[in-house]
């Protein structure tokens, strides 16, 4: 945010001056006002899709709030913040925060790592670029439900990968493992996205300067050294965009564990927030204990943002 | 650019189009009209997606909009998504659900009810004397615990062990009498049917933790080894007794004994051949007519009861009336058409699934003589048990999934201390309203 909007104080007070329509006017809508018509329908669609539906979350999270027909006489009592206790003392809330945490550390270095080195690697090849871009995108367009399929056969207990395996294939299998049903979907959703952030990081690729690695082989850098030295650095901004957006991804994991896990098995094992929220909320009819879980991976998720931002970010800011 | 300005622009640009969402917020409010329970016209329904219902359904509005031309029924397919219960919870939010809903589960009645959605059936002059003339005794399973009806009990699916004839035949099993009628039979049975190579699974209801999976696994043994009690009694969870427990401990054993499987199927493992056999109702019959060479037996209990005396779970779908509806009067005489002997007979005809009715075997004789592998099935309905009409029904039924799944499919701690902390659990959800 630029810190010279207030640098000249007297010239805003010289349009507040009371009196005349037309400062007041131009003090509330600006010199364009046009420019606030263009702009209205982008804010009433934040305002409609985002803004709203977290405000009333925090009022759901408050309250003994249910969804009831027009009209019906309910009572949503202000419960203060019983609805946190409950979610915070409940050990399923607390395990699925955990499996989470597990997910994320799967799959956050996982997607960077990898897409880095991939479209590193897709950058610098000369036959079949365009055919290898579309293979690694084809999975992150193609819907979870239809995919998840394959993964099914691929990791049940007489499986591809088991069979490959042989013995040592682990036992309970992948997916009912409590060991390895956690890790098995972090895999997945980092194969599934893996298309979207390698096209991140192709787009950033593109604005390295091509100088700085002649620059770099003029030192005598080998092709590692300018990994490390020239790519790196050169696409921080996208890093820190590839860290906030899977972690941001990954914080709402639902689809996986619901058709993967078969709702979040085996005992919980991969029961994400969001699964126990659309089970509290949307099932059972408990949207303020949902709305309370809801509310607590928010603030999570931005302190683990700003925490990657704040070291991973480096100088933008 | 000046901040405070900036902040305020924003702020009256935001003041505006919160005034716009508000307005429309208003604009999707409503309510029903004090007058709505003797309004007559036309009315919309709503029945479910499988092609014999749609079937069924069609002909019956086409029956009615005959001969009622200024209270014509408009019908269309139960709109898609996650869950049939997921859409009606919002229709009712929205205030948008049809007059009739001919695909309302049993489970998802209370809260229907708790979110002011759904009109009390026994307030029509007819209401309750209807619905107990056409269902007698079973009828009082599907009272709320008001003591009203706010769902009329429409078409069960009992649940058997269906088996694969070929399969049995492969083990070296009697196919026609196959031993299935005690708990020991039925893992003698199992046994064989995995160890011959026969089958790679004796019989795979899904493992998975969705709050409904266990009406297929160990509700209906439940219901036939206690002789037709429900989950839940008067308040009470009734499974943490040592009925409950032998249940569970059956179950373990074909899981420990690997032969059912811990892992989900895709599919469905008994039209695939993945499975000897499977527990569904007659709605599969004629899903299973062209793969399976299947016969059917009524699920075991541990003595090994009699047919004529073995219960089973239901697996019922309904009709309720929604509060939304304007013309109530009108929708309750197509709700008493619909489930008229007439329609009954056409829904059974059609699709193959039991009309709740207490005198379904001696009303469509010649059905069940044209159809014999419905015969038991229509035997079968008159001994039911339905999911408890209690407060929080979807979290009772959840908790004891999750406790079922950790003791029982995956062999975690003890059943029995398992079933008690489910069973103490459910006691606190039935009794918050």
């Amino acid at each position: 945010m630029s810190t010279t909007a207030t640098a000249n104080p007297a010239a805003g007070r010289s349009t507040r001056s009371p009196g005349g329509r037309g400062p007041r006017r131009r003090a509330l809508l600006g010199k364009n006002p046009i420019g606030l018509l263009l702009s209205a329908p982008y804010l009433v669609f934040v305002i409609v899709v985002f803004a709203y539906p977290l405000v009333f979350a925090v009022y759901m999270a408050f309250h003994d709030y249910f969804f009831a027909a027009p009209g019906a006489q309910v009572d949503r009592p202000f419960v203060g913040l019983a609805n946190f206790q409950e979610v915070l003392s409940d050990p399923a809330v607390i395990r699925s925060f955990g499996n989470v945490g597990v997910f994320l550390l799967i799959n956050v270095p996982l997607t960077v790592v990898l897409s880095l080195v991939l479209a590193t690697a897709l950058n610098k090849a000369v036959h079949g670029r365009t055919f290898l871009r579309v293979a690694y995108y084809v999975p992150y367009v193609t819907a979870s439900v239809a995919v998840v399929g394959v993964w099914l056969f691929l990791f049940s207990g007489s499986g591809l990968v088991n069979q490959l395996l042989g013995p040592l294939a682990p036992d309970p299998s992948w997916l009912i493992s409590p060991t390895w049903a956690m890790p098995t979907i972090a895999l997945f959703v980092t194969w599934k996205q893996l298309g979207f952030y390698i096209l991140l990081y192709l787009a950033a690729l593109q604005s390295v300067s091509k100088e700085l690695y002649e620059a770099a082989s003029t030192d005598g850098a080998g092709a590692v050294r300018s990994f490390f030295s020239v790519t790196i650095p050169g696409v921080r901004p996208a890093t820190v965009l590839v860290l906030l957006l899977s972690t941001v991804t990954g914080a709402n994991l639902f689809t996986e564990p619901y058709l993967l896990t078969g709702g979040g098995g085996p005992n919980g094992a991969s029961t994400s927030p969001v699964l126990l929220m659309y089970q509290k909320g949307i099932e059972q009819g408990h949207p303020g204990t949902a709305s309370a879980i809801g509310i607590v991976l928010v603030i999570g998720v931005l302190i683990i943002a700003f925490l990657q931002r704040k070291f991973a970010g480096g100088d933008e800011s | 650019m000046h901040s405070k300005g900036l902040t305020r622009r924003i702020l009256a640009v935001t003041a505006a189009s919160a005034t716009v969402v508000l307005a429309l917020g208003a604009c999707a409010s409503g309510g029903t009209s004090g007058d709505a329970s003797t309004a007559r016209g036309p009315i919309t329904i709503w029945y479910s997606n499988n092609s014999s219902e749609i079937e069924w359904g069609k002909q019956m509005v086409t029956a009615w909009n005959a001969d009622h031309p200024d209270e014509k029924v408009k019908a269309q397919e139960i709109p898609a998504g996650k869950s049939s219960e997921e859409v009606i919870g919002a229709a009712i939010t929205a205030g948008n659900a049809p007059c009739l809903i001919y695909n309302t589960a049993p489970v998802a009645v209370p809260q229907f009810q708790k979110q002011g959605g759904l009109v009390d059936l026994s307030s029509f002059k007819d209401g309750a004397s209807y619905i107990e003339d056409r269902s007698g005794e079973n009828a009082a399973q599907y009272k709320s615990d008001d003591g009203k009806f706010y769902q009329m009990p429409w078409k069960s699916n009992p649940v058997m062990i269906f088996y694969n004839k070929d399969m049995f035949t492969k083990a070296g099993l009697d196919a026609e009498n196959p031993s299935l009628a005690t708990y020991d039979e039925f893992l003698a049975t199992a046994r064989t049917l995995v160890s011959s190579g026969a089958a790679k699974n004796a019989i795979f209801p899904s493992p998975t933790s969705e709050f409904y999976q266990s009406w297929f696994d160990f509700y209906p043994l439940y219901a036939a080894e206690s002789g037709g009690k429900q989950l839940v009694k008067d308040g009470k969870a009734t499974f943490d007794d040592a009925t409950g427990v032998k249940v569970a401990e059956f179950w373990k054993t074909l899981y420990t004994e690997g032969l059912a499987s811990k892992e989900k199927y895709q599919s469905d493992s008994f039209a695939d051949g993945v499975a000897a056999m499977s527990i569904v109702g007659p709605w599969a019959v004629p899903v299973y007519k062209d793969k399976v060479n299947w016969g059917a037996v009524p699920v075991p209990t541990s003595a090994g009861t009699a047919a004529d005396k073995t219960y089973t779970f239901s697996d019922a779908k309904n009709v309720a009336m929604y509060s939304s509806c304007k013309n109530q009067a009108t929708a309750w005489d197509v709700l008493k058409f619909s489930t008229s002997k007439a329609q009954d007979g056409q829904l059974l005809d059609l699709t193959g699934q039991m009309p709740i009715r207490a005198d379904l075997p001696t009303a469509y004789p010649e059905y069940f003589k044209a159809n014999p592998a419905y015969l038991q099935f229509g035997d079968q309905a008159a001994r039911t048990v339905e999911v408890p009409n209690v407060s929080n029904s979807v979290e009772v039924w959840q908790d004891f999934r999750d406790a079922y799944s950790k003791s029982v499919i995956f062999g975690e701690g003890d059943v029995k201390k398992s079933l008690a902390g489910a069973a103490e659990k459910i006691n606190q959800l039935v009794a918050t309203k």
